[in-house]
């Protein structure tokens, strides 16, 4: 589906410094059980964020309310573990559309994109500006540039590029999806299956 | 010039390569579950489109499905509205479809190498990440995410950038009591969960030569979990015995045709890998994990390592440990256990349920743990039962439950309870992998079945000397 354009996103942000976060935390297996794609954010790092009997746990940044905005900041190797788009639909469900990490895991980069979820790597020291600026102070304002493909934290003006391929860029830009793209050159699959036995 | 098998295999699937941006690749077999297929479906209908190339694509329900009484409706309402909304896409567009109870019916990457689904030479995408399981035949397999299953199902194609090739070799012989699980819990505790990120791996060296089939698809499960997308193995004599006169294999002048090109799959002398290891086999010992993430594993005899010796955050690997309850410096050995669990994609295969049994034959489960044995696919149940493996698992006190993922992600009812310990031949030990609260210890079949029988972490080794004694 084509989603929402993504140009400059100019938001607070959540922090979570935590590393390795898996896609087992950001949306639990018990919770994969949708046919349609809805409602996912309600369970985004379900057991981080509630205790058993539901009541939430005030210490998560996700429950605290000095945090805000709509990028979230997460540790090194972001997104490990499984396959399941799910964990980005609650990313995306939660009202984030942007996540900014040192690293990422390589499928959860991928669904992130499919869907219109900005992955934005930084480096070690830059991803630690933004935590210690955040903790200073939690109304610290980034900006993240897709066109220029910067982020910058405004408080300070402290600013890193990120990398994105062309492809994938326009893609966001405009909102379109690689079905899109697919269905556009469905004659030369076609002539590229016929020579492709099962 | 000089190709590693990984190209071989990429290149020949490339339809057309968009310049700073992915290839488009073309899928030869798609697998699909219950889970990550649903919205895909729906994304088909909502454009209106159908499914290109229905027979390339292999339907199957696993993930969710009770491990008891499959015969009686699912009692959980959502389960059962996924597994009903996969049938009914399945018959829709033509897709072969072994539901519950179908007797080809079990874990998706256990069936797809049963059937002959899974081709050297061929590149398999599956909603699952384990979906590297079926590298060991030299296929390039990975896993995709939900668009990319609408992708595939709308143009048998996906959008991929080229990863980077690495090239792991284990030298040397194995010692006793150490199987391929052990292998791969080794390397990923070498490279960490992220080692291998952006990379596709290739296993090559003495050990994975000698490694069967089964061995092959354990370790090229478990690509996934130190980062990589994928690992495959070149396909050898072993490759071609197995697969060859399975349903879906080709057969008489297309197998002859079929083998001409599978026997040029191998990395040519001189190709030049983006990153090489080396380990020397004979120094694996059998592993254990103790901690939250696949890589946090050890030689089962050693000490949990101290914070300040491992690499990465002390503050996650200290919430690590206390979430499993677990100290520096503490000894694995002789910790008790609660459950045990044998089955998964990763460790669920016939060859893994005979190690099992072989070790805990003429002996009896330990009375406070619960064992749950799941095969992989109604095929490995059979071959259970015609073994007569099962007789000897009833007389050592356990039972076996019916096929299915279970455990290993716990969306069933088998969940290990709150704070409770699980030895498990799965993949993952992810806090709450296995169930709220669960603290999940990673093992081969036979670390697994040391432990169901003295009820306590226990080298395997230890109970292989009494026997010869
Ligand atoms: S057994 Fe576990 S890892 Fe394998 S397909 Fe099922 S849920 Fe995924």
């Amino acid at each position: 589906m084509a989603y929402d354009k993504f140009n400059i996103l100019t938001s607070t942000a959540v922090p979570l410094p935590i590393e390795n976060v898996d896609t087992d935390q950001i949306i639990p297996a018990r919770f994969l059980k949708a046919t349609e794609r809805k409602g996912f954010g309600d369970n985004l790092f379900r057991d981080w964020r509630y205790h058993p009997d539901g009541t939430p746990k005030t210490e998560f940044p996700l429950n605290d309310q000095k945090y805000t905005g709509k990028i979230l900041v997460g540790g090194k190797n972001f997104g490990s573990g499984s396959s399941r788009e799910h964990a980005a639909w609650a990313v995306y469900d939660y009202g984030f559309r942007c996540v900014v990490s040192s690293f990422f895991a390589d499928i959860f980069r991928g669904n992130c994109l499919n869907i219109g979820v900005l992955p934005v790597q930084v480096s070690p020291e830059f991803l630690q500006k933004i935590f210690q600026a955040i903790e200073a102070d939690p109304t610290t304002v980034l900006e993240v540039n897709l066109p220029d493909q910067t982020i910058t934290l405004l408080s300070s003006g402290a600013q890193e590029r990120f990398d994105i391929n062309d492809y994938k860029k326009g893609n966001m830009l405009n909102g379109f999806d690689d079905i899109d793209y697919l269905l556009n050159i469905k004659q030369q699959i076609g002539d590229f299956a016929q020579d492709t036995p099962l | 010039m000089k190709k590693t098998l990984f190209d071989k295999v990429w290149d020949s699937h490339v339809v057309h390569s968009i310049e700073k941006g992915p290839d488009v690749l073309f899928i030869d077999r798609h697998m699909i579950h219950e889970v990550t297929s649903p919205v895909a479906f729906l994304g088909l209908k909502q454009r209106g489109i159908g499914v290109m190339y229905p027979e390339r694509t292999f339907a199957t329900a696993d993930h969710n499905t009770p491990t008891i009484n499959q015969h009686l409706p699912v009692k959980d309402p959502l389960s059962a509205n996924q597994l009903k909304a996969l049938e009914e896409n399945s018959r829709e567009y033509g897709i072969s479809y072994w539901g519950l109870g179908h007797e080809k019916n079990g874990i998706v990457h256990v069936v797809g190498p049963e059937y002959g689904i899974t081709q050297p030479g061929a590149t398999i995408v599956c909603g699952d990440s384990h979906t590297s399981t079926h590298g060991a035949f030299g296929a390039i397999a990975f896993g995709i995410g939900t668009s990319e299953v609408e992708m595939v199902l709308a143009s048998q194609c996906i959008m991929q950038p080229k990863p980077k090739k690495m090239r792991i070799n284990i030298t040397g012989s194995l010692s006793k009591a150490v199987t391929p699980k052990d292998v791969a819990l080794f390397i990923i505790s070498q490279l960490t969960t992220s080692g291998a990120t952006g990379y596709f791996v290739e296993y090559a060296g003495e050990v994975f030569e000698g490694m069967t089939m089964e061995g092959r698809m354990t370790v090229c499960n478990l690509s996934i979990e130190m980062g990589a997308r994928g690992g495959m193995i070149a396909p050898d004599e072993k490759t071609f015995d197995y697969i060859k006169g399975r349903e879906f294999t080709p057969k008489g002048a297309s197998w002859d045709k079929a083998m001409a090109y599978w026997e040029t799959l191998h990395t040519d002398a001189g190709a030049v890998f983006d990153k090489e290891i080396t380990f020397d086999g004979s120094q694996i010992e059998p592993m254990i994990t103790y901690g939250t993430n696949p890589g946090m594993g050890m030689g089962i005899s050693n000490d949990i390592p101290k914070a300040e010796a491992v690499e990465g955050g002390v503050a996650t690997y200290k919430k690590s440990l206390q979430y499993m309850d677990f100290h520096e410096g503490d000894s694995m050995l002789g910790k008790k256990i609660d459950f045990v669990f044998v089955g998964s994609c990763t460790n669920g295969r016939i060859e893994d349920f005979r190690a099992f049994t072989s070790m805990v034959k003429g002996r009896k489960k330990a009375d406070h743990v619960t064992a749950w044995l799941v095969p992989g696919s109604h095929k490995v149940e059979r071959a259970i039962k015609e073994e007569g493996l099962l007789d000897i698992l009833h007389q050592a006190g356990f039972e076996l439950r019916e096929p299915g993922c279970s455990a290993c992600l716990a969306m069933n009812e088998d969940k290990i309870p709150p704070g409770k310990y699980a030895v498990s031949t799965s993949n993952r030990n992810f806090e709450g992998r296995q169930g709220p609260g669960a603290r999940t210890l990673l093992a081969s079949p036979l670390v697994a079945a040391a432990a169901a029988i003295t009820g306590k972490v226990t080298d395997p080794r230890e109970l292989m000397e009494l026997e010869t004694v």
